[in-house]
């Protein structure tokens, strides 16, 4: 271990955690989609390009960087709506494997549309000018950009968490993810709830690939790879489970981060062999609940 | 009120309800018995839009609820308690009473649902930030009802209320039946304590796979040892 300062444990760390801040924002739409409309989401990779794209756009028509942060995840959220509302909402009810399959449809028409728009080749995303160079973080310097991805989605995860657990519709969504029947008989429009839900997790999405585009440039494909990746922290953190899609982003995030340092040729295959043993001694993830897919 | 003509209902391949015929009028405790399996919680089931494939007609204060989503029933004025109560886990006493209020055609202020739930339901009053799923069965059961009317629905439809509680709350519960009835609000409740069901109720039906064998003044029905033991006994 030669020449591994504690200090470049610590930057790596950091490194880790910016690469979780994504896939935290990407599992918990994920998981939301799944643990409360038991949707496996196949397009979620597509919606991920999809985001860096769209942002690509709207700086094209002159927006600047903040702005696409709120305005990407609204737009590609409506699409998720869109989606939602015409196509995955007659499936409702069919069992598992009917929306996986519509949903892996959609993702290729989605990559498809943007290959004949943007080309097939990757495109370049500058970091935006705030947020260029490196910050001191004590222990040495580390990308400012990095850290404001850090930053963004712990504000995310906040305002998720007091858009959940302290506003009425945050109740019904809640609520609908335990007992739908038992929301429609007190008279709520359930439907209308899961419209909302879909668009929320879409839009998660979207921001990651915003997100991400600066730090690996945006490419039709980009969302293929990281779909496994955001699968594997679904897993991991137990389908359905908002806290286990955190733990797990993170946790995934730093394991990749810390092999890339030791031994750089495993990192990808290091969050497979991490969701094997998770997934032998807990089959349901950190905090699923058992039985979930049967 | 509600009024179910020829009403026929599926479960998959099942064929369940064989043409039900039922009414409830506005102010009357009526109640649904007979042997488990006849039939009963499927037509609460279908009245409320749960059961699966129905067909006939059910009609509520002059609207054809068939063709409508369960939600739509709720704003009618529909209330129902189901059987499995379905408090729903991990959420507290006060947000299960909120759910009940969330619906936008219930335009009423929590403060005073909460005073109003004091009153009635001094148990759940005390204990409205605790986990609602931690509570007895019986207290659970109070939940589930007393959820259902923060709505305040015209008619409330309960599915086998008093199983599974201790006979001082059940006592209790249909105490309040009566109450409620008094205040104003329809009862439709099915229930296998037939003789408790029966001394509270003002009219009765029966049924028998399917369909309704038989109908009459409660008191009648609760004099008649013979029909009870035809088709109530277990």
């Amino acid at each position: 271990m030669e020449g591994l300062s504690l200090d470049l444990v610590v930057l790596q760390l950091f490194t880790g955690l910016a690469l979780g801040a994504i896939y935290v924002l990407l599992a918990l739409g994920m998981s939301l989609l799944f643990g409360m409309l038991t949707v496996v989401n196949f397009a979620h990779g597509a919606f991920y390009m999809l985001g860096a794209y769209v942002g690509i756009m709207l700086l094209g028509v002159g927006f600047n960087f903040w702005l696409c942060l709120l305005f990407v995840p609204l737009v590609v959220g409506s699409v998720g709506l869109l989606c939602e509302r015409f196509l995955i909402r007659r499936l409702y009810g069919r069992g598992i494997d009917y929306p996986l399959l519509l949903t892996f449809g959609l993702s290729y028409i989605m990559v498809e549309c943007v290959r004949i728009v943007f080309g097939t080749t990757g495109l370049q995303f500058d970091t935006p000018d705030a947020l260029v160079g490196a910050t001191d973080i004590g222990i040495g310097y580390f990308p400012t950009y990095r850290l404001f991805v850090i930053a963004v989605t712990f504000v995310v995860l906040g305002l998720l968490w007091l858009f959940l657990e302290r506003t009425p519709y945050g109740l019904i969504i809640r609520a609908g993810a335990r007992d739908p029947q038992i929301v429609r008989i007190l008279g709520i429009d359930v439907a209308r709830v899961w419209l909302v839900v879909f668009g929320i997790g879409t839009g998660l999405a979207a921001l990651a690939g915003l997100l991400a585009a600066p730090l690996q440039g945006a490419s039709p494909e980009m969302g293929n790879s990281i779909l496994a990746e955001a699968f594997v922290v679904t897993v991991v953190g137990g389908m359905g489970s908002l806290v286990g899609a955190v733990i797990a982003g993170l946790l995934v995030g730093v394991v990749v981060a810390m092999t890339s340092l030791l031994a750089p040729e495993m990192a990808q295959v290091s969050i497979f062999a991490l969701m094997a043993v998770v997934l032998l001694i807990r089959p349901q993830g950190f905090f699923g609940r058992a039985g979930l897919m049967s | 009120m509600l009024r179910i003509e020829k009403l026929q209902a599926w479960y998959g391949p099942s064929h369940i309800l064989q043409g039900v015929e039922m009414q409830v009028g506005r102010g009357e405790i009526v109640c649904l018995i007979g042997r488990n399996g006849a039939g009963k919680t499927t037509t609460l089931r279908s009245v409320m839009g749960l059961a699966g494939r129905s067909t006939g007609s059910v009609t509520f204060e002059g609207t054809s609820l068939l063709p409508l989503p369960t939600h739509r029933r709720n704003a009618l004025g529909l209330g129902y308690v189901p059987e499995e109560r379905r408090i729903v886990q991990g959420l507290s006493v006060r947000d299960n009473l909120r759910l009940g209020l969330l619906a936008s055609t219930h335009k009423r202020r929590e403060q005073d649902v909460i005073a109003e739930i004091a009153e009635t339901f001094p148990r759940l009053a005390e204990r409205l930030d605790q986990d609602a799923i931690t509570m007895s069965g019986g207290e659970q059961q109070m939940l589930a009802i007393a959820r259902a009317m923060v709505s305040r629905p015209k008619l409330i439809m309960l599915d086998e209320p008093s199983e599974g509680i201790m006979p001082v709350l059940v006592d209790e519960m249909f105490a309040l039946f009566a109450r409620l009835r008094d205040e104003g609000t329809t009862i439709l409740l099915v229930e296998q304590n037939v003789e408790l069901a029966l001394g509270i109720a003002d009219r009765a039906y029966i049924m028998d796979q399917g369909m309704i064998v038989h109908e009459g003044p409660a008191k009648a029905l609760l004099a008649d040892a013979d029909i009870q033991e035809r088709y109530c006994s277990v």
